[in-house]
């Protein structure tokens, strides 16, 4: 028994040199990068109290910020349905896309290979880069926007649907062409009602990141609430800013209550 | 017995699997090699043999969801080999399939998964969108009373319990009101009561609706129980061919011998020994 505990406690003792060696390199190696980036960890923790005590004076919203609330809420409105549209089309294109990308549902090797490698691209080139490129053809407006969000969404959601199909379809695919029904019968009574939720719930998530991109989006080409943030921001009216986030967390947080009411729905 | 053995000699042949190969894709072994078989109508076959042995593609080739590199098929007097769109939707339309893993439409209705059953009879338009008519749908309660599932006819898929489910797998396929029904271990994920309960309705609708069944099964002993006749598959190859009642054990050795691993063979004795003592048992009884 005596003799067992010893062992152990060697075992134990050898693990807690090679986890204190670990732990050893790992504070060299921050403090390296410390000073070759200039980079102080005590500066950087003290200053943590003074940031949050500016975000207290100064982005808490004030009563004269919200004679701006109109304002904020006609472009939070405009962003959202931005959004929505974006998504929704982006959806709508990305089902058909993935019907050819889905090995279960696809007509040919061909086309299961064109689908992925066209959703593939339009998702690799991130939204920014969209917006920049579009901007020299469609100029500073809405349309800008919803076409960066509708090719990025409809690349994400081309490669979610795959899956979704993929993993779903493929035995009541077999089920019903075994029943002698042709491909639109196998789609619209087979695959469409089993990958239906699923789709719904990508579709819901993809609202939701295309409103916080659309912010983002919405500074490069002028439209939306990131173009009255920016607005603000540059005027140095925090206060408003904070409404602002306060406005686009509450719109996010509602969606994301909204989806899950839904998702419980349809399941 | 004997009425019906004559009754067969005379039936004509469903089936005729002449040759039949089949590989995956060029540098794997071959699924199937010169797979022949004649199945006649009315008949009962049970296709037993080792996991891998070729027994679901051998299943799917009939019905052409798997298309064979060589060989012809010969279903209901017409060559099958080649028909392709609606030719080969006509063909299958004859050919009911029961899975494994049930493959229902789990969010739709039991109603709905048997009235998919005729949608090889429809209109592209009215099948895609589930229109059926009153005489089809009178028509699936006739065959949802059959398999005793009238009471959950409005119950999703989801709901049901894994005998309730192949019952639906079954009510569909018979809704095609096919000549051949294939079966792809249709008892491998059920519990003992269930699996028979499902043997008993395949047989009774193979007795009762003249369909002829082609079953794979995992196990012997149902295989005995409940066919006229028992094939064997190992390796890709038919290694026995005849009557169920007929079969021996040192057939039972044959058809489960592994051919690719010697040192699996021992392995394979001992799992057998439980469906043999069956075998022998039912032997005894019958």
């Amino acid at each position: 028994m005596a003799k067992r505990k010893r062992l152990n406690l060697s075992v134990l003792g050898r693990r807690n040199i090679s986890v204190g060696l670990v732990v050893l390199v790992l504070l060299l190696i921050v403090e390296l990068s410390s000073q070759a980036t200039d980079f102080s960890l005590a500066d950087g923790l003290t200053s943590v109290p003074t940031a949050l005590l500016w975000m207290v004076t100064h982005l808490v919203p004030t009563a004269k910020s919200l004679t701006n609330l109109p304002d904020i809420l006609s472009a939070l409105g405009q962003t959202i349905l931005m959004a929505v549209a974006a998504t929704v089309l982006g959806a709508i294109c990305a089902l058909f896309f993935s019907l050819m990308g889905a090995r279960t549902t696809s007509p040919s090797v061909i086309l299961t290979r064109a689908a992925r490698v066209v959703a593939s691209f339009f998702r690799n080139i991130p939204d920014v880069v969209w917006t920049i490129i579009l901007l020299f053809s469609f100029g500073q407006n809405m349309i800008t926007g919803i076409i960066t969000l509708f090719f990025t969404s409809f690349g994400m959601l081309t490669r979610y649907f795959i899956e979704v199909i993929d993993e779903i379809g493929s035995d009541t695919m077999e089920a019903l062409r075994s029943t002698g029904a042709n491909y639109f019968q196998t789609f619209a009574q087979g695959i469409y009602p089993s990958i239906i939720p699923e789709v719904v719930v990508w579709t819901m998530f993809m609202v939701e990141t295309n409103i916080r991109d659309a912010t983002l989006i919405g500074i490069l080409t002028a439209t939306g609430i990131g173009y009255v943030f920016s607005l603000f921001y540059t005027r140095l009216d925090f206060a408003t800013c904070g409404l602002i986030i306060v406005a686009l967390a509450v719109v996010i947080i509602t969606l994301e209550l909204v989806s899950s009411q839904i998702k419980k729905m349809i399941v | 017995m004997i009425s019906k053995g004559l009754k067969q000699m005379q039936a004509p042949e469903l089936l005729s699997i002449d040759n039949l190969s089949k590989a995956y894709n060029k540098t794997e072994d071959q699924a199937l090699t010169d797979v022949s078989l004649t199945v006649t109508e009315g008949e009962f076959v049970c296709v037993i043999g080792p996991s891998g042995a070729g027994k679901s593609t051998l299943l799917r080739c009939i019905n052409r969801l798997v298309d064979a590199t060589q060989g012809d098929l010969v279903f209901n007097g017409q060559n099958i080999t080649r028909v392709t769109g609606r030719a080969l939707r006509e063909v299958r339309t004859n050919i009911g399939m029961v899975f494994q893993n049930y493959n229902l439409v789990e969010r739709r209705s039991v109603l709905e998964n048997v009235l998919h059953g005729k949608l090889g009879h429809k209109s592209t338009l009215a099948g895609a969108l589930g229109f059926y008519t009153e005489a089809e749908k009178a028509e699936a309660f006739e065959i949802l009373e059959m398999f005793g599932l009238a009471k959950l006819a409005y119950k999703r898929c989801s709901e049901l319990s894994g005998g309730q489910k192949q019952r639906v797998g079954i009510a569909r396929a018979a809704m095609q009101h096919p000549k051949l029904i294939l079966c792809d271990e249709p008892i491998a994920s059920l519990d003992p009561n269930s699996a028979e309960m499902i043997m008993d309705y395949l047989r009774r609708m193979n007795e009762t609706m003249g369909i002829t069944c082609i079953v794979n099964l995992h196990h012997v002993d149902y295989a005995i129980q409940y066919a006229d006749r028992i094939v064997g598959i190992n390796a890709g190859r038919v290694v026995h061919d005849g009557p169920s009642k007929a079969i021996q054990q040192h057939d039972l050795a044959r058809i489960y011998e592994n051919r690719h691993d010697a040192t699996v063979i021992e392995m394979r004795s001992t799992a057998q020994t439980q469906p043999l003592s069956l075998f022998l048992g039912v032997a005894v009884n019958g």
